[in-house]
């Protein structure tokens, strides 16, 4: 398989992780409980170390001198191609439950196909991976369960966050013509065939939670294509800001 | 209880002390005792908790992946070191609610340096060197205290910060090798945190007011003056090593001492900052109080949740 | 929002770092339930590889000696000399035993 577009499609995997780790990054130190702020810290700290050895892997691929860090800080806002779900803001605690919700479900399906990919430090970075991202499911599971179940006040709040964010949903099993390429090449994991069993996962714990499943025929996407919301030029301000302001620096 | 009973059971207690043996929550103790306690591990577990602010403020912008990790590992570390102080306080029957209740309405302290601004990326190595370096001093010896849970909580603590100065070390010593400007970063960064750094360590032997007891209690092993001249002289080679300049002219090796000798340092900013003037003493506070209060509707959720959960089980079983 | 506010309760936590030791007293938490009890455990005390399993109890649900009793409790086994193997006499000749 032509390189660049492995690499392009390891970007899309990692993007996500990246995005949302730094999205989680911003909480330490501002969470409900002390409890909940070292777990979710923890998740934020899996994902990372996720998207390092993906990086690492696509710095190796690259024909390039690059390193892991160029990846992550060194590309403009239209060649990120994570989903929109996963940038989307810490509204409240509501909103960012839901999110981890809503990706860990896809997230966990993902890498368990993915150990099936004929791309061995692929299959590598997924065994390991998934350990973590079973444990995040479950994570966020509960919690939509304890808010959904739990007061009224919170009951409205996550209903409230699940239908503002269902729309991102759809996105989740795009393919982009690098995911096309790598499911040709038997690399890639069909986003299709785990679909169906998204939506069955996800609408069980919501049902569990009291919770609405959002009826919804309009879908917003764009991510994988590099067109992000407005809120990711503001995240990549926060993230490049040393890059930008002393660039070739080592640190 | 009479007055001499009272006063048999703290000459006993005192004894203990003495012998080396620990107390532990439910043992009898005088309440001086009890409140001392609770008062510093509560003073040291708000540090912990504010003390992740500063540095919290630069997690979404380290500028390297391995950076960042580190620096989300050491922040969520003190959430995991205020946890373990509320935890030990709580065995003295006073809960973590009202432990925040004192934080929040300003009347319990905490370490006054969290109230300084983290304006560049070198003051992350500035903060792991010097403050945790400070900390350090302050915290192995309270590893032996007299009262239990205190202890078991800084074994973890001094167990688990190990890695926190060299982390810091490690930055200023990557910026010290690099550009003329990141050096000069580096430089800045000291020059901010030397003098809050050795106000970290309390007022002068003579200004302060809890030693002696807090010795006998083994709250304190060295006074403040001693464990500030331990700080200083471990630290001017490390900064020898970095090539950095302490802002300190004048600081000074003395043959006869065998310590080095420094400046005067400014009390007045120690006190103003302590009493809630420093330059991020609102901040941090408000920051602090909002999380409290913006998760309070999550809290309830989970109990409100546990509770019908509990009770669908009573019904199963009946 | 409930009016009678109720706070999580306190948890404590016994962590077992490897197969073959016994859980040991690590710490104690809050958590609203029993399975958030067991993954705070998990994010506080086992981030850094420190166990294999792990107990949580709520800790009003453990019952405590009093100290004040420790005369009547636990000073009778002091003189007890004749459970340790030192209190009987043997010839140096016999080893191992």
């Amino acid at each position: 398989m032509q390189k660049d577009i492995l690499i392009k499609y390891i970007l899309g995997i990692a993007d996500n992780s990246l995005i949302l780790g730094q999205r989680l990054g911003e909480l330490t130190g501002h969470g409900p409980t002390l409890e909940v702020d070292i777990a979710m810290t923890n998740i934020s700290l899996d994902l990372f170390g996720q998207v390092r050895s993906y990086f690492q892997y696509t710095a190796q691929l690259s024909e390039e001198d690059k390193t892991e860090d160029d990846f992550a800080f060194l590309r403009k806002e239209r060649e990120y191609i994570n989903v929109l779900l996963v940038e989307q803001p810490n509204r409240d605690f509501g909103y960012t439950i839901a999110r981890q919700f809503l990706f860990d479900h896809f997230h966990f399906l993902f890498l368990n196909e993915l150990q099936n990919s004929k791309d061995k430090t692929l299959v590598a970075i997924a065994k390991k991976s998934l350990k973590e991202v079973s444990y995040h499911r479950r994570f966020s599971s509960d919690w939509i369960k304890r808010l959904g179940d739990g007061t009224e006040e919170s009951k409205r709040k996550i209903q409230i966050a699940i239908n503002d964010l269902w729309r991102f949903t759809e996105e989740l099993f795009h393919q982009t013509n690098a995911d096309v390429e790598a499911i040709k090449e038997g690399i890639g994991i069909d986003t299709d065939k785990i679909k169906a069993k998204y939506l069955e996962n996800v609408s069980e714990v919501l049902a569990e939670a009291m919770l609405e499943k959002p009826d919804l025929k309009f879908f917003q996407e764009g991510g994988k294509k590099g067109i992000h919301s407005e809120h990711m030029g503001y995240l990549l301000n926060d993230m490049q800001y040393m890059q930008r302001t002393y660039p070739g620096m080592k640190w | 209880m009479s007055e001499q009973e009272v006063k048999n059971l703290e000459e006993i207690f005192e004894q203990k002390i003495a012998r080396d043996e620990k107390i532990e929550p439910k043992d009898w103790m005088p309440e001086k005792y009890r409140k001392t306690h609770i008062r510093q591990m509560s003073q040291h577990a708000h540090s912990e908790i504010i003390g992740m602010l500063p540095e919290g403020n630069w997690i979404t912008r380290a500028p390297s992946l391995r950076r960042k990790v580190a620096l989300l590992a050491k922040v969520q570390d003190e959430a995991g070191h205020g946890l373990y102080l509320y935890s030990a306080c709580e065995t003295l029957g006073i809960s973590r609610e009202e432990l925040y209740e004192q934080l929040h309405t300003g009347k319990a302290k905490y370490s006054s340096i969290f109230n300084y601004p983290t304006v560049t990326w070198a003051d992350m190595g500035a903060i792991g060197w010097l403050v945790d370096g400070a900390a350090i001093i302050n915290q192995v010896p309270l590893c032996s205290t007299s009262f239990g849970p205190y202890a078991r909580a800084m074994v973890r603590v001094c167990k688990e910060e190990s890695f926190h100065q060299r982390q810091g070390y490690e930055i200023m010593l990557t910026l010290c090798r690099g550009s003329e400007e990141q050096k000069q970063m580096a430089q800045d960064a000291l020059n901010r945190w030397w003098w809050p750094s050795l106000m970290m360590l309390g007022p002068t032997d003579d200004a302060s007011t809890h030693t002696e007891q807090s010795m006998k209690w083994k709250l304190k092993r060295k006074t403040n003056d001693e464990l500030r001249q331990q700080f200083i002289d471990q630290t001017i080679p490390q900064a020898d090593i970095l090539g950095l300049t302490i802002p300190d002219k004048d600081l000074k090796w003395n043959e006869e001492t065998g310590h080095y000798d420094f400046g005067e340092i400014n009390w007045d900013e120690f006190w103003q900052v302590v009493k809630g003037h420093g330059p991020c003493n609102k901040e941090r506070l408000q920051t602090r109080v909002d999380a409290w209060e913006n998760g309070a509707w999550v809290r309830d959720a989970a109990m409100a949740y546990s509770e019908k959960k509990a009770a669908k089980k009573v019904q199963k079983a009946s | 929002m409930s009016d009678n506010k109720k706070n999580w309760p306190l948890w404590e936590v016994f962590v077992r770092s490897k197969n073959g030791l016994e859980h040991r007293h690590f710490g104690s938490l809050h958590a609203a339930d029993e399975e958030m009890a067991l993954e705070n455990a998990r994010d506080v005390y086992t981030r850094r590889s420190e166990g294999v399993s792990i107990w949580v109890v709520q800790s009003k649900n453990i019952t405590a000696s009093n100290p004040e009793e420790n005369g009547e409790m636990f000073e009778p086994a002091a003189d007890k000399v004749y459970r340790h193997p030192t209190f009987y006499d043997l010839p140096d000749e016999v080893k191992h035993m």
